[in-house]
């Protein structure tokens, strides 16, 4: 049987998921356009919230994305420090910005939502407030890359922040269990039983996270092949200059 | 066939028309610089090759 640490080999990497991607696309446009499909058009409106309810389909997947990304740019940090994979880190340098755009959708839409349901566009709330320092976190991740020539070093240093913000994206998935208070609700979804949510809503909202989850997956993966190749140039490019 | 969105039609048409632009934005910058690196990789390749 192979080990996934075939897949920290570059080569291996970038040969599979370039078989593997056109796929994946295919199904990600089919699960994004079913569940939103689904979601704006065949859903009725709530009876409190009106046709605000629709947001769901858009809010909730990218709030889970943003707080699942960083969670998994924590996983390849850990990688980066513990076994050195060049693949673990680029992979975490190239979900960053689909965590940023992520969390922007969630801060945004929740800002739509909120001025209708709250009357006010933000609140200093414990989950508002942790997912806008999520969100401020994954600029200065972006930010911090960019800033460092080297690569490795790039990579340690970025590797510690990611470290310390999973505290906040931990903070925004449970910031509302831990502080009783705020505008904010608890979980829409739940195993836990007294569940909040109607199945009409919640069959297109699983579409949709489902969806999310692939974009996420896909667009990682074509970043993570563009930082290899891009790794591959500078190194390419470092050997010509020191021949020349 | 248009849902009657009624007095939320702003809030939900621009939260899905924000969305969808983020999230286009992010496809088309994503596969735009995918596409370029490859291409310079595979010149930076050859002209090595070429030069031994």
């Amino acid at each position: 049987m192979s080990s996934i640490w075939e897949y920290a080999n570059p080569k291996k990497f970038i040969e599979t998921t370039d078989r593997i991607l056109p796929a994946l696309a295919v199904l990600t446009g089919v699960a994004l356009l079913l569940g939103l499909i689904w979601g704006f058009f065949l859903t009725p409106d709530d009876f409190r919230q009106g046709s605000t309810v629709k947001i769901v389909f858009l809010h909730v997947p990218s709030a889970l994305m943003a707080i699942n990304a960083w969670l998994m740019m924590l996983v390849a940090s850990l990688i980066w420090i513990v076994r050195r994979h060049h693949v673990s880190a680029l992979a975490a340098r190239a979900a960053a910005p689909v965590g940023l755009v992520m969390t922007m959708i969630a801060l945004l839409t929740g800002a739509i939502w909120g001025q209708p349901m709250w009357g006010t566009w933000w609140a200093w709330d414990p989950r508002l407030t942790s997912f806008l320092i999520l969100f401020l976190f994954y600029l200065g991740y972006i930010a911090l890359w960019a800033a460092i020539e080297n690569d490795d070093t790039a990579a340690d240093l970025t590797a510690i922040l990611c470290l310390v913000g999973s505290v906040f994206a931990l903070l925004s998935r449970y910031a509302v269990n831990f502080w009783n208070q705020g505008l904010h609700q608890g979980a829409s979804l739940s195993v836990k039983s007294g569940e909040r949510m109607d199945m009409t809503y919640k069959l297109p909202l699983y579409v949709c996270m489902a969806g999310f989850v692939l974009l996420f997956v896909v667009l990682v993966l074509i970043r993570t092949g563009t930082e290899i190749r891009a790794r591959r140039m500078r190194v390419l490019l470092a050997r010509e200059r020191m021949g020349a | 066939m248009m849902p009657d969105l009624g007095k939320y039609a702003e809030a939900v048409l621009s939260s899905y028309a924000l969305s969808i632009m983020l999230i286009a934005g992010l496809v088309a910058v994503s596969l735009i610089r995918a596409r370029r690196v490859r291409k310079e990789l595979q010149g930076i390749e050859r002209k090595a090759k070429t030069n031994g």
